[in-house]
């Protein structure tokens, strides 16, 4: 240490000895008391912290921690008691939080209740809706929109879950369904077996299902490729175009369109144009499933929250 | 002469400085690092887990180029709230064949440790060209080479033979093969020859089509491919979760 010492409030100052502009010197302060007593703390607190929870490696594992475990129940409901660790810990939270039971009390009375009754029931309804619009954002909005009703860039790719027209049933039970074990929405091409003049007839005669205004011969000729062999689309949309709910076709007679553009075309050409673009294409889509992701709980929650979100049947 | 401890030596000597506090700070690493190395704990047991194929090892190389990881990890943590919402907490198990590991701390969009299956094929390729077509209010950036861009398919044998330098266990000789057969099983087991890497990829990016366009090999399928696998080898319903807090 240097030697160097000046006066300050009366009292000899070590300095560091250098001098800038013949009289700027730097103090050569010890740290402050309550620095070195808190250092000196922190080191007291490790010492107590080694023991209490796993720390030291040792031979080829680890030292567990004295006095400090965590019980909790296994699968077969046992007790079972381990060394600290955030694993454990997650268990017992998962078990005993106070937010879990929160949860898990309502979640039990779901499980117990039928559809019917937490549809009547306002509480029951309220925990639904609350908890499966989380659910919801964190899984199948990327897909449906945030609120069940798609980004307009979106359309035709994904259906639109908000409204009451369904392709695969409104119910609650066909509903949980389609939330379980997922959907593939398939039309095949037409393109190959029908040369473009055919197709331009089955546009207009679809189109005139939903009452717009079509030409009248060429939508005729439409309807014989449409409920005859040729098309065949009677087979799936059924021969008054209302669709069928075991294939998820389309209804074709209502003002909604999934995946031909129609409500995005201006004229009328547009509109023959997007549905004869569907038919000349074709259609897949695929709702994934979701019981390997998601507990029989929160699709019931989420199939409820969809129920209301759309027109449920 | 009284002994002092002349800290005044170390903060005006720049070399020394330097060298001490390397020294400090590699005690901490390595005290914290290197017993993971012999650990039983360390790596769980689990049934599943098996050496990324050529095609999701391509897909993971595209994945580190274009830096997905400043703004995803892939580390699902032991708390409640990302039970919820992603799943299962990663395993040690999950990315031991890893290099390097995609964990990371940095989340500007959500983790991605259980990505694999939750959305269709269509899906990812549309949000990865456009991801504001699917989430209007995301600030992900678009990617549409990856679409446009085709394979690289002639360095993979390559990549695989660096990876088994690191302990990757990909087969050279008939003896790992052999091994891997007993190991993973044998489909997985052809999957990681060496020898068959780039007919395997090809293969499995026809099967898969995950760009959904099947005459042509791009990048996408390699991504796509690599994304729909993440945090899906482990069946879960298979284990106690106490049988997971054995092993820390
Ligand atoms: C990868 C995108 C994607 C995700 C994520 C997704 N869906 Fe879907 N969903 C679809 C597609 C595509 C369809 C239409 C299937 C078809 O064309 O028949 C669909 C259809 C549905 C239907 C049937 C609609 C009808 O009219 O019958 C419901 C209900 C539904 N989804 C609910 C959900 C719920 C709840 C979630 C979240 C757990 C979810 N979806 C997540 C893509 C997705
Ligand atoms: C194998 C069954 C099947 C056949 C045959 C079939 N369709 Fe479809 N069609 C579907 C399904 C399923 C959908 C809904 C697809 C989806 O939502 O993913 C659909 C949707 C449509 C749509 C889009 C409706 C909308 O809301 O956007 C049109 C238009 C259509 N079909 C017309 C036809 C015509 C015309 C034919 C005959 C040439 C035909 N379909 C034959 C199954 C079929
Ligand atoms: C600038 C930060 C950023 C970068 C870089 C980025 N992402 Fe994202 N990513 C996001 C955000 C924010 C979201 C959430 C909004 C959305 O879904 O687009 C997201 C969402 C996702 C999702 C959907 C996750 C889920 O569970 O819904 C996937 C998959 C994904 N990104 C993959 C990638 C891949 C692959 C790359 C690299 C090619 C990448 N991201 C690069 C920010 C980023």
């Amino acid at each position: 240490m240097s030697d160097n010492n000046t006066q300050q409030q009366g009292k000899a100052v070590q300095t560091t000895g250098h001098a800038w502009d013949g009289d700027l010197q730097e103090f050569n302060n010890p740290l402050p008391r309550w620095w070195i007593w808190t250092f000196y703390a922190t080191i007291i607190f490790s010492l107590g912290y080694w023991i209490i929870y796993p720390t030291w490696p040792y031979a080829n594992t680890f030292t567990k921690g004295v006095g400090n475990t965590i019980t909790f129940q296994n699968s077969a409901g046992e007790e079972v008691t381990t060394h600290w660790n955030t694993r454990s810990l997650l268990i017992e939270d998962m078990q005993t939080g106070e937010e879990a039971l929160k949860q898990k009390a309502y979640l039990e009375k779901v499980n117990a209740a039928s559809y019917e009754e937490i549809l009547s029931d306002p509480d029951m309804m309220a925990f639904a809706n609350s908890m499966a619009k989380v659910v919801f954002a964190d899984n199948c909005a990327a897909c449906h929109g945030p609120g069940g009703d798609l980004p307009e860039q979106a359309f035709g790719l994904y259906p639109n879950v908000a409204d009451d027209a369904w392709l695969w049933g409104g119910t609650t039970t066909e509903i949980e369904q389609t939330i379980t074990h997922g959907r593939n929405g398939f039309m095949p091409a037409f393109g190959k077996s029908l040369n473009d003049e055919k197709l331009e007839q089955l546009a207009n005669y679809v189109l005139g299902l939903s009452g717009h205004s079509v030409e009248t011969d060429k939508a005729a000729a439409g309807q014989k490729i449409f409920q005859g062999q040729e098309g065949g689309c009677y087979y799936c949309h059924g021969t008054d175009g209302t669709g069928l709910k075991s294939q998820g076709a389309a209804n074709l007679t209502d003002a909604v369109w999934t995946v031909a553009n129609v409500p995005g075309a201006v004229k009328e050409e547009g509109k023959v144009a997007a549905v004869k673009s569907v038919i000349k294409n074709g259609i897949t889509r695929q709702m994934p499933q979701w019981k390997s992701r998601l507990g029989v709980e929160q699709i019931k929650l989420l199939t409820l929250y969809v129920h209301e979100l759309g027109g449920g049947e | 002469m009284k002994f002092r401890f002349a800290h005044e030596s170390i903060e005006i000597n720049a070399g020394l400085l330097i060298g001490l506090t390397l020294l400090v700070i590699s005690i901490g690493g390595l005290v914290e690092i290197v017993p993971l190395f012999y650990i039983d704990e360390t790596i769980e047991e689990v049934e599943g887990v098996r050496p990324y194929t050529p095609l999701e090892q391509a897909g993971r190389d595209i994945y580190v180029r274009e830096g997905c990881y400043t703004c995803h990890s892939q580390m699902i943590r032991p708390f409640r709230d990302e039970l919820l919402r992603y799943g299962h907490y990663s395993l040690a198990a999950e990315s031991q064949y890893d290099h390097p590991f995609q964990w990371g701390s940095k989340r500007t969009g959500p983790d991605l440790a259980r990505v694999g299956e939750k959305y269709s094929n269509e899906w990812h390729v549309q949000h990865l060209e456009a991801p504001r077509s699917v989430v209007p209010e995301s600030i992900m950036p678009n990617y549409p080479w990856l679409s446009e861009t085709a394979l690289n398919t002639s360095d993979i044998e390559g990549k695989l033979r660096a990876l088994k330098m690191v302990g990757v266990p990909y087969s050279d000789t008939d003896e790992e093969y052999q091994a891997n057969v007993e190991r993973f099983g044998e489909e997985a087991a052809k999957m990681l020859d060496i020898h068959s890497a780039e007919k395997n990829l090809i293969a499995q990016a026809q099967a898969g089509n995950y760009d959904g366009d099947r005459s042509n090999l791009t990048e996408m399928d390699a991504m796509v491919a690599y994304l729909q696998l993440l945090g899906t080898l482990v069946d879960f319903s298979k284990y106690d979760e106490g049988y997971f807090a054995e092993f820390r």
